[in-house]
């Protein structure tokens, strides 16, 4: 069994040197700060995203967030291949969250007493620190609050990041999310025209290593801790066993597939904290794409295929023009198919027969 | 026949399962050593949806349900071909290994077989047996099967200006079917008997058969089959539900389609044809 002594010691080295710098620099006024409005958001696990305002209906605030953080066992396949997984709020990944630019937000990170390991916190989004991983090491036991201004927009990753060989381990046992921060007039497309979404679903990719036995089957562990030697070597190795969205194999099909219509515009946020993708959307497009995810930048158009570079989280625009099922893949189609980077759309509506028909159905081949 | 009588002559036959392990062993110079249960069922026929796709008027069409008449005894395994049965075949080089590293109990059904590995067994278990046996066609898997045959999805639409219907109604119908993973193979006998007295159909393995995948187009007047074309590098697999595979997957996961359920496993079981003493039972019978 894996003691949280020896956990401790493993993830204390690296967040040392950062403990005792101050919380933030002071540019403007804690006085200014308090003075700001204050909203509390209630996370929700993915695919789905807690309520929001596209374009900001009021002057910047705090946003302020809570997230728990989980280890516990996870099955991520039909096989029942069980991951001792480390989760931000209980869901691979952590929950999408959405505040607007130049709001500062203010997350309580709480490690429960039930946990055996420290945690942190890294936000791309946020500046100094190591991203806040600097100000957020907690043990079992304990809780933070950190407070970081929302300067870019864009999609950006967050995840756990305790030190040395800690960090990847944490990183691909499910400990990585993402935060969008809006422009406050809402997005534009590459004309700098306000665009809009009537849905948004947030795709969280992860890699999985999972240790095999003599026979090649999966190997489970009492604990995180009883399989990390087995799983470094695996890491090292640097060929996942799995590659799933939101935490396993099927997560977003079947009963789980994302819903929408023929007409409506859908967002899809895509994160990937570790390694490369490249989403696609089968029988559809990106009509607007923000492949490194920042939103200053206007986004490209009508890709058929985007590329979230490993460490960042990019979105999609699309509206959807015919009804049916669309498979949203990682288009290495081995990790799709094989290794379980599959996700669905069930779309309803009107069929466009101008867009698409089938002329004449399959046949015996004409002999003339 | 009616179905009262089929039922209680399939039960009564049940009862009989005939050992012919004996037989097998006289063979010799094979290590099989296990008896193999066959039951035999009496003539009958079924109503049953055909396998393959049909298209009438350049559309899907639900699958026809035809009459069919078997009019020749069925002897066919009481149980899917086991581990320890198909092991005796890998050992004396007739079969390839299963694709299969879980650990399974003996005498749980192999499992990790393509539609190659299975004809290679029949081949095998013949020549080890003098007998003839093969693997059964759909219609005769699904008379066998009687109540646990599934078939195909009923209720799913099929709308001439909207092609995505009849996705969307086959996509949800199988997602309320609300079929769960179910990987581990058991021992046989797991899945309990069905009415004929045969034992395991529609479990977490599903069976290979010897009927090829078919494209029918019917007669636009409804009255036959305008053509057809056969593709018998892919074959019929039952189970919890139909599934169309290629002749050289044995694993059910990486085989199945882009969306829906795939069978959890793959697995297989005989069919004896021409066994002279169940023919000479049924005469004594007077049954034919």
């Amino acid at each position: 069994m894996f003691t949280r002594r020896e956990a401790l010691f493993g993830a204390a080295i690296g967040a040392a040197a950062v403990a005792a710098m101050p919380a933030f620099s002071a540019t403007v006024t804690q006085a200014d700060i308090k003075a700001l409005p204050r909203e509390k958001i209630k996370l929700v696990s993915p695919p789905f995203v807690h309520p929001h305002d596209q374009v900001a209906k009021t002057g910047p605030k705090i946003v302020e967030f809570t997230m728990t953080i989980e280890e516990k066992p996870v099955v991520i396949d039909a096989d029942g291949t069980k991951l001792n997984a480390m989760t931000y709020n209980g869901s691979i990944p952590g929950p999408l969250m959405v505040v607007h630019q130049d709001d500062y937000v203010e997350l309580t990170l709480i490690n429960p007493e039930t946990n055996s390991l420290a945690h942190n916190i890294d936000f791309h989004a946020a500046t100094g620190a190591l991203g806040g991983g600097g100000l957020t090491l907690i043990n079992p036991g304990e809780q933070v609050t950190l407070r970081f201004k929302a300067t870019r927009t864009g999609t950006f990753v967050y995840h756990c990041a305790p030190g040395g060989p800690m960090i990847p381990w944490h990183v691909v046992s499910g400990m990585n999310g993402a935060i969008m921060v809006l422009p406050r007039d809402g997005l534009r497309n590459d004309q700098g025209k306000p665009v809009k979404y009537d849905r948004i679903f947030y795709i969280g990719e992860s890699d999985f290593y999972i240790p095999r036995d003599e026979k090649g089957n999966f190997k489970s562990y009492e604990s995180a801790g009883d399989g990390y030697d087995d799983i470094v070597k695996v890491m090292r190795g640097l060929i996942p066993t799995h590659v799933v969205f939101n935490g396993k194999v099927g997560s977003l099909t079947g009963d789980n597939a994302m819903k929408a219509k023929v007409g409506e515009t859908v967002l899809i946020v895509h994160s990937q904290a570790n390694r490369d993708t490249r989403p696609h959307l089968i029988g559809g497009h990106g009509d607007y794409v923000w492949e490194q995810g920042k939103f200053a930048n206007p986004p490209a158009k009508d890709l058929e295929t985007w590329f979230i570079r490993g460490g960042s989280a990019g979105s999609a625009l699309y509206t959807f023009l015919q009804p049916g099922i669309y498979a949203y893949v990682n288009h290495n189609l081995i990790e799709a198919v094989e290794l379980g980077a599959t996700a669905h759309f069930m779309v309803e509506g009107t069929w466009n027969d101008d867009l698409m028909t089938q002329v004449e159905a399959p046949k015996p081949i004409a002999v003339n | 026949m009616s179905l009262s009588i089929l039922k209680l002559v399939s039960v009564a036959m049940a009862a009989a399962v005939v050992p012919v392990g004996v037989s097998i062993q006289a063979v010799g110079g094979h290590r099989q050593s296990r008896p193999v249960a066959v039951t035999t069922l009496l003539p009958g026929s079924i109503t049953y949806p055909m396998p393959g796709e049909f298209l009438k008027d350049g559309r899907p069409q639900g699958n026809p349900r035809l009459e069919r008449q078997l009019d020749k005894p069925l002897e066919i395994m009481t149980f899917q071909v086991s581990v320890g049965d198909y092991a005796a075949c890998v050992a004396s080089g007739g079969c390839q290994p299963p694709q299969e590293t879980r650990a399974i109990p003996n005498d749980a059904p192999v499992t990790g077989v393509s539609y190659l590995d299975a004809n290679a067994y029949a081949r095998w278990y013949s020549e080890a047996t003098g007998d003839h046996w093969r693997l059964p066609s759909d219609e005769e898997w699904a008379f066998a099967a009687a109540e646990r045959f599934a078939g195909e999805f009923e209720g799913v639409e099929n709308d001439a200006n909207n092609p995505a219907r009849r996705w969307l109604t086959s996509y949800k119908a199988e997602v309320e079917l609300n079929i769960k993973p179910d990987p581990l193979p058991r021992s046989r006998g797991s899945f309990g008997v069905n009415s004929r007295g045969l034992s395991d159909f529609s479990g977490n393995v599903w069976e290979w058969t010897s009927t090829c995948y078919v494209r029918t187009t019917l007669a636009a007047d409804g009255t036959g089959i305008a053509s057809s074309v056969d593709n018998c590098g892919v074959h019929v697999l039952e189970g919890r539900h139909r599934a169309y595979m290629s002749n050289f997957v044995s694993d059910g996961k990486s085989g199945g389609c882009a969306v829906g359920r795939p069978p959890d496993n793959l697995g297989f079981r005989l069919i004896r044809d021409h066994a002279g003493w169940a023919n000479r039972i049924f005469s004594w019978l007077g049954i034919v």
